[in-house]
Order: C-alpha cells, then sequence, then structure tokens
C-alpha cells in the first residue's frame, strides 16, 4: 500500500503521498482552504499530525514534494543537503526530532552543526507539530549571526530596519523619516527604502541619498533600496553605491519566475555585491522578504502547503549568505492569513523554520486593513518575537506605512520590546548612538535633540 | 515632602522638537513619547484612523455614478462582474476576483461580434479594495491618459467597469476585447493615511494566466500622491517604449525621468 496512515479509535486515515500528509497536519489557515488542500476536519488535521509524527526524517530525502526535474528550488535542496551534519538525527521520526530539539541535548551549538542536514521540508513537518511555545523555545536557541557595517543577531541584540518610505520618493520626505528613526535608535539592521516606483533613475538617487547620509553622520549601518534584483544589477554596474541587494522570493520555481527571477540572477548579483567590499566588519550582502501565500497567489504552489512552500524560501536564502531575511508576514491579506490569530502563528512558525535552517531571521509584524487584526495582535506577535530571539523588525514612523499602505511595528515599539526584554542594537550602532548623544549610557533616550541634528531644523 | 509632590507634577510626555518636519511628509513622525510608549493621544488618532480604513473596504462601487463620469468625458462604457459574488468572497477567493463571471464573458463575446475591427487600446476600471479611490480618481485618470493615446491615432475599446475585479481580471477583460494594450485602474488596499489610493496596471499583449511579471505598476495615485498628470507622463512613457520592445513587465525598465523631476525638496540632513 502506498501513502501514509493513521488510525485513532475506530477511524483509519489515509493520506495519498508526502504533500497531502504536510498539508493536512497543517494547522488551519485560509491560505490552504483557498487552494483546497486544508484538512476537511479537526479530525482530519490532528490524525494528520499523527501520522507525520510516525514517519522517518529519511523519508525527505527519498521522497520530494516537487520533482527535482522540474523546480530548480527543489534540485538546490537535493544537491545542498549535507548528510554528514544529517547523521545526529537521521533515525528519528519527525515526532522524535520535535522530542530531540527540545531537549538539552539540542544546544546553540549542536544546532548550528546541525542546520546544513536538515531540508526545508524536515522543518516545515516538524513545525506542524508544534505548540507556540515550542517555537519559541527552540527558535530562542538559534543564534545565526551576520556581519557588514554592524554586527547583528548576537544574544541580547534585537535590530530594526528603518523604512523611511514615501509615497512618491520625495528626498526631504525620506529624509524627515529617517531623521525621526534615527532619533528614536532605529535603522541598525539596515536603512532600507521601498521605492514607489522602479524608476531606474529614482532609485538611484534614493542609493547615493542613504549612502551620503550614512557616510556623513558616520552611522554603522548600510542602506538597501527594494527594487527589483536586475535594477540593483544594473546600479552596481553603473557605479552606484550599493550596500545590500534585495529580492523577494519564493519557495517554487514557478513562483519566482512570478517574481522575474531566478537562482542564477541571485547568484550574480551576490558576487556583484561582494565584490565591491563596502561591508566593514563582515560581507554578507543579501537581503531577502518571504511570505506564507506567495506560491499560491502566483499559482505555483504544486499543491503544496503555503508554510512548506514558506520554508522552501529559505532554503533559496541560506544558498546566498544573506545579512537579513524576513517574512513579511501579514503583508498577504486576508485570503492567506484570516486573522490575527493565523497571522501570529504563521510569524513564529516562519521565525523558527527560518533559524532552524541557520538564517538570520527577522519579520515584518504588520497587517493590512481589510485582514481582521489589529495593534493588539502585532504587540503579541512582537512580544513572543523578541522572546524568541528575532534577529531583526521594522522599525516606521508611528507603524503606519504611507506608500505600501499596511500597518508594521514603529520605532517606539521597539522600544518597548528593548525596555522590557533588556535588549540593545547592533553594539556598534549603539555606540553611534551615545557617541551622537541621541542615548545615555544606559541605552536609553536622551531628553534633548542632540545639537548635530537640531542645528538641521533652523536651516529646513 | 512638597518636593516629591513637584515631581509628580511633571509632564509625562515629551515632545518632539523636529514637528516642523510635518511639512515634507505625512508620515506619523515627531509623535513624542511618554517613558518610550506612544502618548494617548496620537494613539487615539491611530485607532481612529484604522477605524476609517477598516469601513473604507467595505464601502461598495456606485457604478452608475462612476458610468455616468466616464461617458462625460466621451468614452461608452461596458459594466462588468467577477466571478466572486459580493465583497466576503471577494476577500476570500482571490481566484474569483481575477475572472470575469459567466454572463461577463458572453457581454464582451458579444461586443466583440458586433465589432470585429481590431483594438489596441482597452482600458478597464476595478473597484479592488477601494471604492472611494476609483470613485474619485478613476474617471479622471482614464480621460487624461486615453485623451492622449487617441492624439496618436491609437483605436480605443469602451470602458470596462469591473465589480469585485481585482488586478489580473483586466487581462481577461482586454483578450476578449482583442486589445494589444492593456491598462488597468483599480482601488488599492486602504492605508491609515491614504483611503484613497489608485493603482494602474499595465500589460502588453494581454491574456488570461499572466503573473505580475508581465505587468508594469504605477502605485499611489491620489492628490497626495503621484498627480494624474505625472501617472499619465510615466504610463504613456511606458507604453511608448513597450510598443518598442514588443514585451510589458520585468523586461520594461522604467527610464522615464518624470519621477526624478518631481523631487523638488532636498534632502536636509546634508549640507548644501
Amino acid at each position: 500500500m502506498t501513502g501514509y496512515s493513521a488510525t485513532a479509535g475506530q477511524q483509519r486515515w489515509q493520506f495519498t503521498d508526502l504533500k497531502e500528509l504536510l498539508a493536512k497536519a497543517t494547522p488551519l489557515r485560509s491560505g490552504d482552504c483557498l487552494a483546497g488542500l486544508a484538512a476537511s476536519s479537526a479530525r482530519q488535521r490532528a490524525a494528520a499530525q499523527m501520522a507525520l509524527a510516525d514517519l522517518p526524517l529519511k523519508t525527505f530525502l527519498n521522497e520530494q514534494v516537487i520533482p527535482a526535474e522540474t523546480d530548480e528550488v527543489s534540485r538546490l535542496i537535493v544537491e545542498s543537503h549535507d548528510l554528514i551534519a544529517f547523521a545526529p538525527v537521521s533515525h528519528l521520526t519527525v515526532g522524535d526530532f520535535r522530542n530531540w530539539l527540545l531537549s538539552d541535548q539540542a544546544t546553540s551549538e549542536i544546532l548550528k552543526q546541525l542546520s546544513p542536514g536538515l531540508t526545508p521540508e524536515m522543518v516545515a513537518a516538524v513545525s506542524k507539530l508544534m505548540r507556540i511555545q515550542d517555537l519559541i523555545l527552540v527558535a530562542s536557541k538559534c543564534r545565526n549571526e551576520t556581519a557588514f557595517r554592524n554586527s547583528l543577531g548576537g544574544k541580547g541584540i534585537l535590530s530594526t530596519r528603518l523604512q523611511p518610505n514615501h509615497p512618491v520618493d520625495d528626498q526631504a520626505g525620506v529624509a524627515a523619516s529617517i531623521l525621526d528613526g534615527l532619533m528614536y535608535g532605529s535603522g541598525d539592521a539596515v536603512i532600507g527604502i521601498n521605492p514607489a516606483t522602479d524608476n531606474y533613475a529614482a532609485v538611484t538617487e534614493l542609493l547615493k541619498m542613504l549612502d551620503d547620509i550614512i557616510g556623513h553622520y558616520g552611522i554603522p549601518t548600510q542602506s538597501c533600496v527594494l527594487t527589483h534584483v536586475t535594477n540593483q544589477i544594473e546600479a552596481i554596474n553603473r557605479g552606484v553605491p550599493v550596500d545590500l541587494v534585495f529580492q523577494s522570493i519564493a519557495g517554487t520555481q514557478a513562483a519566482n519566475e512570478s517574481f522575474g527571477i531566478n537562482l542564477a540572477m541571485l547568484g550574480e548579483a551576490n558576487q556583484a555585491a561582494r565584490e565591491l567590499k563596502r561591508g566593514s566588519v563582515g560581507n554578507n550582502v543579501m537581503y531577502f522578504e518571504t511570505g506564507q501565500g506567495s506560491a499560491l497567489s502566483a499559482n505555483a504552489h504544486h499543491g503544496v502547503d503555503q508554510q512548506t512552500c514558506e520554508v522552501r524560501a529559505y532554503a533559496v536564502a541560506r544558498h546566498f549568505d544573506p545579512l537579513l531575511v524576513n517574512t513579511v508576514v501579514g503583508f498577504i491579506g486576508p485570503e492567506y492569513l484570516y486573522d490575527g490569530k493565523q497571522i501570529i502563528r504563521a510569524g513564529l512558525e516562519d521565525h523558527f523554520c527560518g533559524k532552524l535552517l541557520g538564517l538570520p531571521m527577522g519579520c515584518d509584524i504588520c497587517y493590512t486593513n481589510h485582514a481582521e487584526a489589529d495593534q493588539d495582535d502585532m504587540d503579541m506577535l512582537l512580544t513572543q518575537m523578541a522572546v524568541a530571539g528575532i534577529n531583526f523588525i521594522m522599525g516606521i514612523p508611528g507603524g503606519d506605512d504611507i506608500m505600501l499602505n499596511y500597518q508594521t511595528t514603529s520605532f517606539h515599539d521597539a522600544l518597548y520590546i528593548r525596555e522590557v526584554l533588556g535588549l540593545r542594537p547592533a553594539p556598534e550602532f549603539d555606540h553611534w548612538l551615545q557617541q551622537i548623544g541621541i542615548t545615555q549610557p544606559s541605552g536609553r533616550l536622551s531628553n534633548t535633540m542632540p545639537a548635530t541634528f537640531s542645528n538641521l531644523l533652523k536651516q529646513c | 515632602m512638597s518636593e516629591l509632590k513637584q515631581t509628580d507634577r511633571v509632564k509625562p510626555v515629551i515632545d518632539n522638537p523636529w514637528q516642523e518636519l510635518r511639512r515634507y511628509t505625512d508620515a506619523r513622525i515627531a509623535q513624542g513619547r511618554t517613558g518610550v510608549s506612544l502618548p494617548t493621544k496620537a494613539l487615539l488618532a491611530f485607532q481612529m484612523d484604522h477605524a476609517s480604513a477598516r469601513d473604507a473596504v467595505h464601502v461598495a462601487l456606485q457604478i452608475d455614478a462612476l458610468a455616468d463620469q466616464v461617458k462625460a468625458a466621451g468614452y461608452s462604457t461596458i459594466e462588468l462582474h467577477s466571478r466572486a459574488a459580493d465583497r466576503t468572497e471577494y476577500l476570500q477567493r482571490p481566484d474569483l476576483g481575477r475572472r470575469l463571471d459567466l454572463r461577463s464573458v458572453k457581454q464582451l463575446q458579444e461586443y466583440r461580434q458586433k465589432h470585429p475591427e481590431t483594438v489596441t487600446v482597452a482600458l478597464v476600471i476595478a473597484d479592488g479594495l477601494s471604492s472611494m479611490a476609483v470613485q474619485s480618481h478613476a474617471a479622471a485618470m482614464a480621460d487624461a491618459v486615453l485623451t492622449r493615446l487617441e492624439n496618436r491615432g491609437l483605436s480605443i475599446a469602451p470602458v470596462s467597469i469591473v465589480s469585485q475585479g481585482r488586478v489580473a481580471v483586466g487581462d481577461e477583460v482586454g483578450e476578449l476585447l482583442g486589445a494589444e494594450l492593456l491598462i488597468l485602474l483599480v482601488g488599492e488596499r486602504p492605508g491609515l493615511s491614504s483611503p484613497d489610493s489608485l493603482g494602474i496596471y499595465y500589460t502588453y499583449q494581454p491574456q488570461v494566466g499572466l503573473t505580475d511579471a508581465r505587468r508594469n505598476c504605477i502605485s499611489n495615485v491620489r492628490p497626495a500622491g503621484m498627480s494624474i498628470d505625472a501617472a499619465t507622463e510615466k504610463l504613456v512613457w511606458l507604453i511608448d517604449e513597450s510598443m518598442r520592445l514588443q514585451c510589458s513587465g520585468v523586461g520594461l525598465k522604467d527610464q522615464s525621468v518624470s519621477s526624478v523631476a518631481l523631487n523638488a525638496n532636498k534632502n536636509f540632513l546634508l549640507p548644501e
């Protein structure tokens, strides 16, 4: 008999193949319902989780959810798998793998060594059996540190991407949000703008502007303009200052094609940015964003549930040793993650899975105005993410992105969680904040604006 | 004791002295803080704006009023409907919002039989997530761009208005009308500070099943964002370039100069 099954009481449940088993075992979310992949009942879901728990991890090396012959992400997963690293857990089932991850045996060092031995599908599978506290506990043991002009991801560090978006990329408007963010201690992960258009000349102006600001004030951070990767390669070729190369990525070849990208293109960008050697303390140059539902949205999911597709995107990300990776968890809308409950669970799954696969995970803790979510939901996710040891979150004035039309975490939100949990920004950036007078040695904000910046107000 | 009481009366909120920078942006800058938290006034203003945006998602498009505006500008209209029956279904089933219902397909097929002559441009208006954006700006935007294209001698199909429509529905309309170029105007997801933002998507040789990689997008068209004039310049540039390159989307880079010229305000963080 082919397939997988579980028996509960009098009832026997049958699942045709691995991808069906994974989909049926996934905690409820609207995107899987939309795709027609979700469990048809709560009992079927629980049974699928039981069947999944009994599955040997080795199964994932023999059965692909998307054939490698037709999908370059699958090929990457197969070809980059490290059998030696996998050895310590190769005898376990998915259910025992959960037990092992939560045990004292799985220390930070052991998890780091294991990472190349895990495939995305193994990690997705175990996450489906885990409660929120499991996702938090195991993630908190993973430390994935990266560096460019500062050191990110260390213990006790919570960084922020300063996101000074403006609807028409007005330079003064962007500068106003940057100033606001810096005065609130934001921007150590990156100062990263989503441009209003992909217009090459406009993107170039923004790249130069960020480079000038970082240079003039000696800010130990990096810049990024989040346009299509091909635009950034062109900018590098034309000598425009590019620190980090950004791209949205997904977990299937077809979904990546819908973004107009492939692995070769990302490789080219990574190499081009590394050769510039613009980092001072490290040379991680890629910045990726992901999010559950993107493959389904592009009709490119091959019958694989959205969370498994998402984790496959992390295999793409880790191939390029990125400085930053974040899931944009609530951005995609209620068709994929219906409400605060689904967004919160998805965010913690993404963080856990990314961390276990070795990625410097952050999260755009966010929601749109057509989702059943609000600020309270974001506060819960932010608090849980920070307890789980997230590398970075977004920072935007008042939490309101006036260009992308959604709500994410504010500069205030980052300070709240740093205060409650005793977290600090990246050390180099922390030092700069104190030197220039934005913060006191205690890490608290100064009560007056430093003269370097208040003098600017007289001129504008 | 008296000193302690004095301290108790110190105002807890610390204001930010850079409030004047608000003239450069609608972003919620310089809100001040109490401890590290948002002062009550700013918190409540946010909650009110969120409530307004939530309401905006559910307001229905007044189709007759929009059709009248488009007709008044000199264009005939066709009224269509997606496969999503209502707003609730629209929000949960994006696949249905991307396709026309059978009646609409038939309507367009019949139109095509009566008008078999080739047509170059189709413009589609879909309500999307903000009927307010469409109601306020779509007719003016359509008029501005179609006038320019007519002046170039391009033939133009009637303006289609799709209820409960998403971006991809435009490609189906364009294909059924046999159009070479498809312009879609859609209400973007409402932001806290921008419940009326119109998006424009452009496809060269539209057909059912194309992805975003084949489309070019112009976003944030509204009085406080990109003006209709600026959007028209950009769109016409994209159309010209796409006809030269015979493609749209990722292969068509926006290298127009118009948006750079819009940056009248300089970066004040650097010395002159």
